[in-house]
């Protein structure tokens, strides 16, 4: 198995469990790897109840050499995550109460089970 | 509590402002936020901060932290709050209250290691805490001589940012104050040194005990720097409060030595003849910072070769003459620094300047050029004028001249004698009398007053003249034990007067 395929492996799977925790929350997973020529949306949610779209960026890393999880989701990556959320918002239609940029960081391999953060509201 | 709260002082001027350090970690991404109107110093302490922290082994919040420092209007400048931005964090981090960080002002620059790094202005800052009332402070260990010369609050050194947070849980002791600091050296320089120019040196001792400005013209190598240089061992030392107001001064200016801080003795400076405007009188960008007016508060500001001084920068040097101090306003506010000090200029006869004026091969422009730089406004406030010649006869005598000590007696004897007669009036030296007080309560008997009246009555005197010659001829009679100044008096401190203006 190449290097490249494991990251891709361990992002997949680091996605997934996201997506379980959100399911987890009551959102409806609208949308996942959502491309454009600008970038990818990992996941787009629903949360039905106050009628919010939410982007959630995924984040998965196996150890904390380079300052964690959250800490790689710079302030650039949160303005493509801003401009991301636009495109996708012009390309689908839909009456949205209101918009959310999320992250969800998860660290693997530390503990047995994943550590998961669910950061809310990041972009703002 | 996620939120942590120190204190540290903020300085404009010599004015030292109490700044409130908060600290909040909430959810988010991670990032520093730091508010509060920093200067390009004060954003990279974040970096300092962090790093200091992590190197210490304490751990660096993984969320959103929120750094304030309150008034938030006032502009805040250099590394001096590092070390209480790393105790907010550290407060907050660790979710409790240390009662001792409620109580302290925190001082210093940390670097990256966590060593407690010194800063300027300290002093000011510590003087600031004290007078609001704080109960204790944290100074750097090597800025700790120079806090301790305040009363009235506990001081305290720190090494490291380990040994501060130590400190603050009760685990740990700190730095306890100097009590004794090392005294400065004397000066060296006595005015037995001086060969001959009888005349001068008398001129320069009345200077010292009268607190006049002085102006010395001529040849080079007759001796002027020496004297001038001579000048502040004649003067007593300073008072307590005069001490620390120097002090302060050289703090902000970052001049203090570590070991023997405290400033006893009139300070002498004598900045260059290129020196700008904002050398002189202070600026800067930003806040001004103090120039040598200010360095040379209660002490002597010596000017060598001032006809070569841009007239500029010598016209600027007019109201902090007269008003003791100075307001400098920039960016970031109005700085007032004090400048209370005794003005000594030194010049050539002319730009060739040989050692006999009668050789003199300067175009007659060129020395008339030179000459009106001699006199002006700047002149108009000097009491003594004293013309020095190359000495032949006296040169290679067997005695020496008169020692510091010896002059240094009757300097003093004098001073001594015009702070008691001036101080129902609240001034201690014979040059900072009014006029008006001269002229009327201590009006002088119609024969010591007759030179003056014929000098004003020709013409060759003005108002104001007469009221320096009066401040001198006091000075003559103090220096002479007498009870007030006699013809002979007023005839000798006329002839300091005019001395320059002959020719």
């Amino acid at each position: 198995m190449t290097k490249t395929d494991r990251r891709a492996e361990i992002g997949a799977l680091g996605e997934q469990l996201a997506v379980d925790h959100l399911t987890g929350l009551g959102l409806t997973i609208l949308d996942r790897n959502w491309r454009c020529r600008y970038g990818e949306l990992d996941i787009v949610a629903a949360d039905d109840t106050a009628r919010m779209v939410v982007f959630v960026e995924v984040k998965t890393r196996t150890g904390d050499g380079f300052g964690g999880a959250a800490a790689a989701v710079t302030p650039a990556k949160v303005r493509r995550l801003r401009r991301l959320a636009g495109l996708w918002l012009a390309a689908n239609r839909g009456g949205w109460a209101g918009v959310r940029i999320d992250v969800v960081a998860i660290t693997m391999g530390r503990t047995r089970t994943p550590q998961l953060i669910h950061l809310e509201a990041v972009g703002s | 509590m996620t939120l942590g709260r120190a204190f540290s002082v903020a300085m404009r001027g010599v004015e030292g402002h109490l700044v409130e350090i908060e600290a909040d970690i909430s959810n988010g991404l991670p990032g520093v936020h730091l508010v509060g109107l920093a200067d390009a110093a004060l954003q990279e302490s974040r970096d300092r901060v962090r790093a200091a922290i992590n190197n210490c082994g304490f751990t660096w919040p993984q969320t959103r932290l929120t750094l304030a420092l309150s008034p938030a209007t006032l502009p805040k400048m250099g590394s001096v709050y590092d070390l209480a931005l790393a105790t907010a964090v550290l407060a907050a981090e660790g979710k409790k209250a240390w009662p001792r960080l409620e109580k302290t002002v925190l001082l210093g620059e940390l670097a990256l290691d966590g060593r407690v790094r010194p800063v300027k202005g300290v002093l000011p800052a510590v003087w600031a805490a004290q007078r609001q009332g704080w109960p204790a402070v944290v100074v750097p260990i090597d800025n700790l001589a120079e806090a301790s010369l305040i009363e009235g609050i506990e001081v305290w050194g720190a090494r490291t940012l380990a040994q501060v947070r130590a400190w603050l849980a009760g685990k740990g002791d700190l730095h306890p104050r100097i009590d004794d600091p090392q005294q400065a050296p004397a000066v060296s320089a006595d005015l037995a040194d001086v060969v001959g120019q009888a005349q001068a040196r008398r001129a320069v001792e009345v200077a010292a005990a009268g607190g006049h400005n002085l102006v010395m013209t001529g040849p080079p190598g007759v001796g002027k720097t020496m004297l001038a240089q001579r000048l502040p061992g004649l003067l007593p030392p300073l008072t307590q409060d005069e001490s620390l107001e120097v002090t302060a001064i050289h703090s902000i200016a970052g001049l203090l030595t570590g070991d023997a801080p405290l400033i006893t003795r009139p300070p002498f400076v004598a900045p260059h003849h290129t020196s700008s405007v904002a050398a002189l009188v202070g600026g800067g960008s930003g806040m001004a910072r103090p120039g040598a007016v200010s360095r040379a508060h209660r002490g002597v500001l010596f000017l060598d070769e001032f006809a070569e001084i841009n007239s500029g920068a010598l016209e600027a040097l007019r109201t902090p003459l007269e008003d003791g101090v100075i307001r400098l306003a920039r960016r970031e506010g109005v700085a007032s620094y004090p400048c209370r000090f005794q003005l000594v200029l030194a010049a050539n006869l002319c730009p060739c300047a040989p050692p006999d004026p009668r050789d003199c091969i300067c175009p007659a422009a060129a020395r008339r050029r030179y000459r009106s730089r001699l006199s002006g406004p700047l002149l108009d406030r000097v009491d003594l004028r004293v013309e020095m010649h190359a000495s032949r006869a006296g040169t290679f005598a067997e005695e020496p001249g008169e020692s510091t000590a010896a002059v240094r007696e009757r300097v003093w004897a004098a001073r001594h004698a015009a702070a008691q007669r001036w101080r129902p009036h609240g001034i201690s030296t014979n040059a900072e009398v009014s006029g008006a007080l001269l002229r009327r309560t201590y009006r002088l008997g119609s024969e010591a007053m007759k030179p003056l009246k014929t000098a004003v009555d020709r013409g060759v005197l003005s108002i104001r003249g007469m009221d320096r010659t009066l401040r001198v001829a006091w000075t003559l009679n103090d220096l002479a034990g007498g009870s007030s100044p006699t013809r002979e008096q007023v005839l000798q401190a006329l002839s300091y007067r005019q001395a320059g203006e002959r020719s």
